[in-house]
Parts: structure tokens; sequence; C-alpha cells
């Protein structure tokens, strides 16, 4: 399979054939990113497109699979640590000052390298038990990967230098287990976090926060549903509430921009400011 | 022989390299026409968590404007971008950047291949793409998808640079007249973009 292999036409009834059969609508994911994951699935298991929707017709229960394949799930944990040392120095103070308790959402999670991240800030700060923490994927892979917290110990030379640079008092190996080749992180920094599984296209709103992340994730769509995303979020914030994308990421041409205020806009700090 | 410079005249000219490269792009961002018909992508490999300072001293050194572009950004003609470290960058439906924090690839992200790849579906044969000195394979596929749509290609001369790996491979895989002293690169790019009305 290389990429010339794959004609738009093929990737349009891939696109149609899993929206129409399984509700997953692929048909606003930003195409050459959407179309490079397909591709990248079709090598991996040496399928070619006419396989693939054979596949989806036959065999339902590989969707799962080609979410997983075709979703990006490359993360760090305390990735830009400048943002994180913002968080801690300046954000959650600020929300502590103003709230007896506040929810955070992540949207988007992944592996949970940032819903974990974020778990270590809160216990340092001792904020951890005045938060509430949704964080939410439209993968059940990786959902379960996320809940188990437990991440190869090659990576952790990455995380440790991040959690240094975001002002971590501690040391990251204290919140940890080293079992073989993997880190299992303390299931007790998990406990005020519901997982659940949520597909920003399809949007809809399941509660109110305080704070949103959602880092790295619109990247993979077009400018539509990035909109589309972005307005959900404005209508899930409280007044005042905060939304954090990712490094370069931007709202400019979202419609509900001017209904927001650039908290910093180095780390991509939102703060909503109207209705 | 020279059937590298076929000198369409370009929509975007991308210039892409990794060790060794950073003088020579400077060196070519300088000497570009001040008034440019184009716009132009650079794409090198550098340090992941360096976020801030690459831009600046890419201005300082060539003398002229560049910027990371944000995400779905759309690509305009007369200015100069700049790939953001630590992700891919795509050229998108619409002549849009876009973005992507996927796996490295050929160790490298951003991934000259996958930048290369994207724009030649976009941009067809009204592109150029230069790679330029480098220490692993990156590049070499994608010159390939440019050449294949009509697209013109430098690569520059191995010996001439100073870790010639990358310009070697892609030389290799697409054809050794391609290859030119980055004088003359300059000279070809140059003599294309005069050409625009």
């Amino acid at each position: 399979m290389t990429s010339e292999e794959l004609s738009d036409d093929d990737l349009g009834s891939i696109i149609s054939l899993v929206r129409t059969r399984y509700g997953y609508d692929f048909s606003n994911y930003a195409h050459a990113s959407f179309r490079r994951r397909v591709i990248r699935v079709m090598e991996t298991s040496a399928l070619r497109p006419n396989d693939l929707l054979t596949k989806f017709l036959l065999e339902p229960q590989y969707v799962d699979e080609f979410l997983t394949g075709v979703t990006v799930n490359v993360t760090e944990m305390f990735r830009d640590p400048g943002l994180w040392l913002f968080l801690r120095n300046s954000l959650l103070p600020e929300i502590r000052r103003q709230a007896q308790s506040f929810s955070v959402w992540h949207a988007g999670c992944s592996s949970g390298q940032e819903v974990l991240s974020m778990a270590i800030l809160l216990r340092e700060l001792e904020m951890d038990h005045l938060v509430q923490i949704t964080a939410t994927d439209i993968d059940t892979v990786i959902l379960s990967q996320a809940r188990a917290a437990t991440y190869p110990a090659k990576q952790m030379e990455a995380n440790v230098k991040n959690y240094q640079k975001a002002g971590g008092i501690g040391s990251l190996e204290s919140y940890c287990t080293v079992e073989g080749r993997q880190v299992r992180f303390d299931q007790a920094l998990l406990s005020r976090v519901a997982f659940r599984k949520h597909d920003l296209v399809s949007g809809g709103s399941f509660g109110k926060f305080d704070l949103i992340m959602c880092r790295n994730v619109l990247i993979y769509f077009n400018q539509k549903l990035q909109n589309q995303v972005v307005t959900d979020f404005h209508g899930s914030l409280n007044p005042g509430g905060f939304l954090a994308v990712g490094a370069k990421e931007s709202l400019a041409w979202c419609d509900v921009a001017n209904r927001f205020m650039v908290l910093d806009h180095d780390e991509k700090i939102f703060r909503k400011v109207r209705e | 022989m020279s059937k590298a410079p076929q000198e369409h005249p370009p929509a975007i000219v991308l210039i892409a390299g990794s060790a060794g490269s950073f003088q020579a792009v400077c060196s070519l961002l300088s000497s570009l026409p001040g008034q440019l018909p184009v716009a132009v992508v650079v794409c090198i490999h550098r340090l992941k968590d360096v976020r801030h300072g690459f831009a600046e001293s890419v201005m300082s050194r060539s003398g002229r404007q560049a910027a990371e572009p944000v995400d779905k950004e759309v690509v305009r003609s007369g200015r100069i971008y700049l790939a953001p470290a630590n992700y891919h960058l795509y050229i998108d439906t619409g002549r849009t950047f876009s973005l992507s924090t996927e796996e490295a690839v050929n160790h490298s992200r951003p991934s000259i291949d996958l930048l290369f790849q994207s724009a030649a579906r976009v941009y067809g044969h009204s592109m150029t793409a230069i790679l330029l000195s480098g220490a692993n394979q990156d590049g070499a596929i994608g010159v390939k998808a440019v050449a294949a749509v009509g697209g013109t290609v430098y690569i520059q001369d191995p010996h001439e640079c100073e870790v010639g790996t990358m310009p070697r491979a892609a030389a290799a895989l697409l054809g050794s007249e391609y290859v030119m002293r980055l004088a003359a690169i300059q000279a070809a790019l140059n003599r294309t973009l005069g050409k625009r009305p």
C-alpha cells in the first residue's frame, strides 16, 4: 500500500460506509492527516481499499480496531511544560480563589497522560479533593489504557524532563512503580476521574466545566468541525471558565472566538467572557 | 541531462533539510527576491523541546521575515513559513496548513516526506521542492512524489553538504539529474521566480 493507491474516491467510500454503518463521521476530519492514518491502518494489516470495505461489511467488531488505528494516540506527560507551569502558578490557584470545587473536562484524552499530569499537579497543589475530572475519547480501547495508567518505561525519561520543567515539586517516579518494561501509576491519582466514551463529532453537552483541556485534538479536524466543537466547548463552560488548546491551534476562525479572551497567547489558554 | 529544472512557475517553494542545512536555508532565503511571488515553507529537523528562538535565528541570519503557521492557516504568497518543532506539517485541502502529532516518520517530526507528499497532492506541478544537507533518509520519498506530479525538484550536491546522507538517499531514489550545487539551485530558483509577471 503506497499513498498513490488510496484514491479520494476510495477514501470517500470508506468514510461513507463507516458513517452509515457505525455512526462515526470522519468526513470533516482534516483530509491530509486522516488520509495518512487510513493508509497506515491498511499498511499495518496489509489491506487494500476493497479489503477494508469488506471488513467493515463482514466484521462489525473491526471498527474498534480501526478507530484505534486512525486516531492519533501519541502523547507525553506534561507535554509543553510551559502550559503546566502556567496552570500550576496562575490558573489553578486563581480557580481555587474563586470556587469551593471545580470541574475539568479532558476532551480527546487518548491514553490519559494529560489526565494523569493534571491529577499529579492537583495533588501537589493540594486541590485534588476539590475537583471532578471527566476524561473522554471516541476510542474505548484507548480509554481502558488510560484507566490502567500504565505506560512504557522508556517514555519516563521524557516525562520526567517535562515534569521538572513544569515545576514539579516532588519526583515523578514517586507516583509510579516499575513493572518490567512498564511503569504503573498510583490508581488513587485517578479516583476523581470519570472516563467515558464521547465522540466530539456527534457533539452534545453532558455537563458544565470550569476548565476544558483539549490539546492537539482540533488539529485533526477541518475548520468546519473545529468551529462546531469549539462552539460545544463554549456551551459546556461555566461563565469565566477556561479552555486550553494545543500550542499551534487557533480559535481565530471559530464563530464564538469573540466570546473568549486570550488569557495566555503562548500557551493558548482562553477564558469564556460572554455567553 | 537537465531533466530536473522544468521551470514551471511555482505557487509554493518547499525547502527542507536536517543536519548541516541551517546555513544553506538562510543563504537560500536571503537570495530570494524581496517581493516574493510565492509562498515559501521551510522544514528543518530540530530539537523538539526548543519552541522559541528558531524563527528569530532564521530571521536574523537571512534578513527575512518568517513565522510558524498555526493549524488550518491559509498558505499565502509572499510569506515564509517555518515548520513548528514536534509536529508534522501537512499542506491540506484548500491550500491550508494542517498539523499532526502522529509518531515520527524516519525518526523525524516534522517529516519532510509527509510535507512533500501532501503538498504534491494539493499543488501538483505548481511547486518546487528543495532538499538540502541531512543525516537520514527523510525526504527521498517526498521528492519522488513531487517529481511524479511534475513539480520541480532540486537536491543539493551531497559533495558540498556538511552531511550528505539525505541528498544521497534522495538522488539514489529519484536520479542524479536532480542534483545541483547550492549556487545553481539559487540561480535556477530565482530564474523561475523572476519569470512571473
